[in-house]
């Protein structure tokens, strides 16, 4: 009897799971949001938005004319950070920085060459719009790197004695800054979020608003099947989905990979599950897709995007956000991401991720299923 | 399944009582349902059926009272339930985006169906229900009445003891809706015991037993002969009548002793309060009363306490129309106020709706009779001006809807066919509303919104919110917005619906009363009885007119040695067999 009971349980499941997958791939909304929608994203994020500063148009000053300033001004010109505009008056751009045509002014002030005779550090002055200050911390940063270069090389060239102390910073694991290069597995973290939070909500909303959830309750289905039934070929298809951004960010773009791809899957895993339990959370209290939808993009999309530290530091948010951001799951993950791609495997981090998002997950399944008890009013 | 599961007690109500946050929607309801019978569940919209329905299934659970279903009670056991029923919701319960074959294989896994029954299974229901050949074919393709077939089968895959349809019947064509009564009576044979939800008093007359549900309240229980005995002798066909037969009919049901009159063609059929023989001195001479075959809805009528008078208020402060309204000298009182030539409507390479042509007079209802997705509302929408024809041509008051839509519009008044006013704003504001779009205003729209509050009763409930109301009202509400400008057509697209008869008999005063002022009305409607209210139909079927006459022109040309007396739902069937039969000639 009790054999018979699980055997009909099991088959209960396969045919919800099945049903489910046929419904998934039948959907044109699934294909859209599982795999076109991440490819976008990819893509704007790869391409389209890039945080670091290439080209970006500055005046360059020449307040006096000697072979040495004249050979840093080419060292400026020949930066693939810079394209630059020559005048001998920092006048002539002061308007074009108010207009933001330009993004800063690079002097090289009348005493360089004396200065730099004498063996002083050689200063050079940087005026920035402080209105952007990426933008500007940018300037500044590539300008100190370009001059630092330019000395180094004049230093092989010359084999002088004099030896200059220059500030130089390294970036680690990034040496070249790519922002793609992080926000590439951040894009992952928000395409499991579209198809676990998201295309779940909807898929369980629709299945009320078509009344089908009706039918289906009035079988002799229980309502964890049902729930797991449902969530089962969504965790399959997050995990697709990452599996294409990552083979993606790899091969075309060119995202190192230093980690293993056990942890990747694993803390892919472990993200989908408060990923999966919200969706299932928002669509069982709503049971409206419309409502289910713009839920799911408020209090798990834009979150995931605001608050993980994918687009904006979190240390540089006010003390009460820094506090929110603790419940956002992909906080956990992207960071861990990163360090698959960029830095290797480092798994004591990734254990203390994967065991906060399981248990925001258990949460999140907790209140689900006690809204979604085989009863309908 | 035996014999002795026949006349078993399946389900049993004891005092059942379910509240909702404004409403009582069940009231203390006691009754039982036996195994090898047909039990209709009958009702307006808003009974109580549905609520009902969820709780026998253990999806809901009664505030007062219990429920016994199957030997289980529904709080304790509704897996108990859930094993051995079978259940249709309204809208069938399937995955418009799997195949027929995948719908089954899922349910039949649900129900837990061994493998080695499944073959025959399958084939017998497949058989059963004439969809082998669709096997292949995704559910959200078939028509209605296939879906709902195939909603049966999934419910019947594990030979249930109780099969609970919630409103089989509503947006079915009348041939599928036949063909699955026939299902279901064969079921019975089995000793199954069916529960048929439905608001069409019609099909009561047709159940074993019947449970009569209206505002929560259970009326009857019983056999519905027993209701009918209620009324017996008491109903009349009244017939020859001269004159214009809605103004006898107003008159009969003013008269004491006549509680219930409904058109019926061109004669009207009347209830009396008592078995004295109705006097007949307002049908004018050679009239003449013969008894009737009382009715289920005869019978809930007086339980309700009889029917509506005949007199409208609204009619009564209306102008009558002439037709002199545009200034023509020359008495075009003749010419149609409403023209369909030739209307077709092709989306893509579906053609809803072709080559359909009507006119119709000053003061005459036209009905467009047929099941749904057979074109009527797209035809409706063309002569409204909300949607484009592909070919052909309609003319409302004389205007061309293509070249002078706003000026037709002007004159005709729209009731849609969902409650379409707007939910979150009171009665009084949808008044408002629909008065200033129509171009009312200052004492003029004051006097108008005072007169219909007033004949509509709408003084208690003026400020809350319309979406609130009860059904009856809302559709008193939107009778009431169409007709605030006095408009001399009115498009009521299936205006009653679901509603309760006393409220449809309320609505059809009016509309008889504002005819006699020479109003011109077109109706679409499924609901076959209605059609009998019109003075001419046309039938649609699958986007052709295939019939067009009066009611008892259209019965009469089916009538036959089998079938002396058709009703309208009859003549619909045999004509609609009778133009697929000359289609298949013709191919």
């Amino acid at each position: 009897m009790s054999g018979s009971r699980t055997s009909g349980r099991t088959r209960r499941f396969l045919a919800l799971v099945r049903k489910e997958s046929l419904q998934a791939i039948r959907d044109p909304s699934t294909v859209l949001i599982a795999f076109v929608l991440p490819l976008i994203l990819l893509f704007l994020f790869g391409y389209g938005v890039s945080l670091d500063t290439t080209r970006t148009r500055v005046g360059l000053v020449l307040e006096e004319t000697t072979p040495l300033t004249e050979n840093l001004a080419a060292s400026f010109q020949a930066s693939r950070y810079f394209s630059v505009t020559s005048s001998r008056d920092r006048r002539d751009f002061e308007e074009d920085l108010v207009n933001g045509d330009i993004r800063g002014i690079l002097v090289i002030p009348a005493n360089f060459t004396a200065d730099f005779a004498a063996g002083h550090q050689p200063r050079i002055q940087v005026i920035v719009d402080g209105s952007e200050p990426n933008t500007a911390s940018f300037v500044q940063n590539y300008a100190r790197g370009t001059v630092a270069n330019w000395e180094r090389q004049r230093q092989a060239l010359v084999a002088s004695a004099l030896p200059s102390i220059s500030v130089e910073q390294r970036f680690w694991f990034n040496p070249e800054l790519t922002s793609r290069y992080f926000l590439v597995p951040g894009s992952i973290a928000i395409v499991m979020t579209l198809v676990g939070t998201l295309l779940t909500s909807l898929v369980v909303a629709r299945e009320w608003e078509r009344g089908t959830m009706e039918a289906m309750m009035a079988t002799p289905v229980t309502a964890i099947e049902l729930l797991v039934g449902k969530i089962f070929p969504y965790f399959v298809l997050g995990l697709a989905a990452m599996t294409l951004c990552v083979l993606l960010a790899v091969l075309l773009f060119g995202v190192p990979f230093r980690g293993s791809v056990l942890a990747l899957y694993a803390l892919s895993a472990a993200f989908l599950v408060p990923a999966l339990g919200q969706g299932l959370l928002i669509s069982a209290a709503t049971r409206n897709q419309f409502l289910a939808s713009q839920l799911a993009l408020i209090s798990a999309f834009l979150p995931a995007f605001l608050l993980s530290g994918f687009l904006f530091e979190i240390d540089s948010m006010p003390t009460a956000i820094q506090w929110i951001t603790y419940l956002v799951p992909a906080r956990y993950l992207i960071p861990s991401l990163q360090t698959v791609f960029l830095a290797g495997d480092i798994w004591p981090m990734f254990l203390q991720s994967i065991a906060i998002m399981l248990l925001i997950g258990a949460v999140f399944f907790a209140a689900a299923a006690r809204n979604t008890r085989k009863r309908i009013g | 399944m035996t014999n002795e599961a026949k006349g078993r007690e399946l389900v049993r109500l004891s005092g059942v009582t379910k509240r909702f946050e404004h409403t009582l929607a069940l009231d203390a309801v006691s009754g039982s349902l036996f195994g090898g019978e047909i039990t209709g569940l009958v009702g307006p919209d808003g009974a109580g059926k549905t609520t009902l329905i969820r709780l026998m299934t253990g999806l809901m659970l009664p505030d007062d009272g219990a429920l016994e279903v199957l030997g289980f009670d529904s709080a304790k056991n509704p897996a108990g339930i859930q094993a051995s029923i079978g259940y249709m919701p309204q809208r069938f319960g399937l995955y418009e985006d799997l195949s027929v074959q995948e719908n089954l294989d899922l349910y039949a896994d649900l129900r837990g169906l061994p493998q080695g029954e499944r073959p025959d299974v399958f084939e017998e229901l497949l058989a059963f229900t004439d969809l082998k050949r669709f096997t292949g074919r995704l559910a959200g393709k078939l028509s209605g009445g296939m879906k709902q077939k195939l909603g049966l089968a999934c419910a019947l895959l594990k030979k249930p003891c109780l099969l609970l349809l919630d409103e089989p019947g509503v947006g079915v064509d009348p041939i599928s809706r036949r063909e699955l009564w026939k299902m279901v009576e064969n079921l019975t044979e089995e000793g199954i015991g069916v529960l048929w939800s439905t608001a069409y008093l019609d099909e009561a007359e047709a159940c074993d037993k019947v449970l009569l549900l209206n505002g929560g309240k259970l009326l009857f229980s019983g056999k519905p002969a027993e209701m009918t005995a209620r009324v017996e002798n008491r109903v009349f066909r009244v017939s020859g009548i001269r004159g214009r037969k809605r103004q006898v009919l107003a008159r009969l049901l003013d008269e004491d002793g006549i509680i219930d009159g409904v058109i019926q063609g061109e004669a009207i059929r009347i209830v009396t309060g008592n078995d004295t023989r109705p006097a007949l001195a307002q049908a004018g001479e050679g009239a003449s009363a013969v008894p009737a075959t009382p009715r289920f809805e005869d019978a809930f009528i007086d339980m309700l306490g009889g029917g509506p008078g005949g007199r409208s208020r609204l009619a009564e402060a209306q102008a009558p129309f002439t037709g002199k309204d545009k200034g023509d000298e020359k008495g075009e009182d003749e010419r149609p106020v409403i023209e369909a030539r030739g209307l077709t409507k092709r989306f893509g390479d579906f053609t809803a709706a072709e080559n359909i042509s009507f006119d119709i007079r000053r003061g005459e209802i036209f009905g467009l009779l047929g099941p749904n997705g057979a074109g009527k509302s797209t035809t409706f929408k063309m002569l409204c001006g909300l949607l484009k024809p592909t070919a052909g041509e309609g003319r409302v008051a004389g205007f061309d809807l293509r070249r002078d839509a706003a000026s037709a519009r002007n004159r005709l008044g729209y009731m849609a066919q969902k409650f379409s006013l707007y939910g979150d704003l009171s009665i009084a504001q949808n008044l408002d509303f629909f008065a200033g779009v129509y171009g009312l205003s200052g004492e003029k729209k004051r006097e108008r919104m005072t007169l219909v509050s007033d004949i509509f009763d709408f003084g208690r409930h003026a400020g809350q919110s319309s979406k609130d109301l009860p059904l009856g009202l809302k559709q008193r509400l939107a009778l009431a917005c169409a007709v605030m400008h006095e408009p001399q057509a009115l498009f009521l697209d299936e205006p009653t619906s679901g509603v309760d008869p006393i409220t449809r008999r309320e609505f059809w005063t009016h509309i008889n009363a504002l005819v006699e002022k020479g109003v011109t009305v077109l109706v679409t409607t499924h609901f076959m009885e209605e059609a009998e209210y019109c003075d001419r139909i046309s039938l649609i079927y699958r986007g052709r007119s295939i019939a067009l006459g009066s009611p008892d022109e259209l019965k009469a040309e089916v009538a036959s040695a089998d079938m002396p007396d058709p009703t309208m739902e009859d003549a619909f069937i045999a004509l609609v067999e009778r133009s697929e039969g000359q289609a298949k000639d013709a191919a």
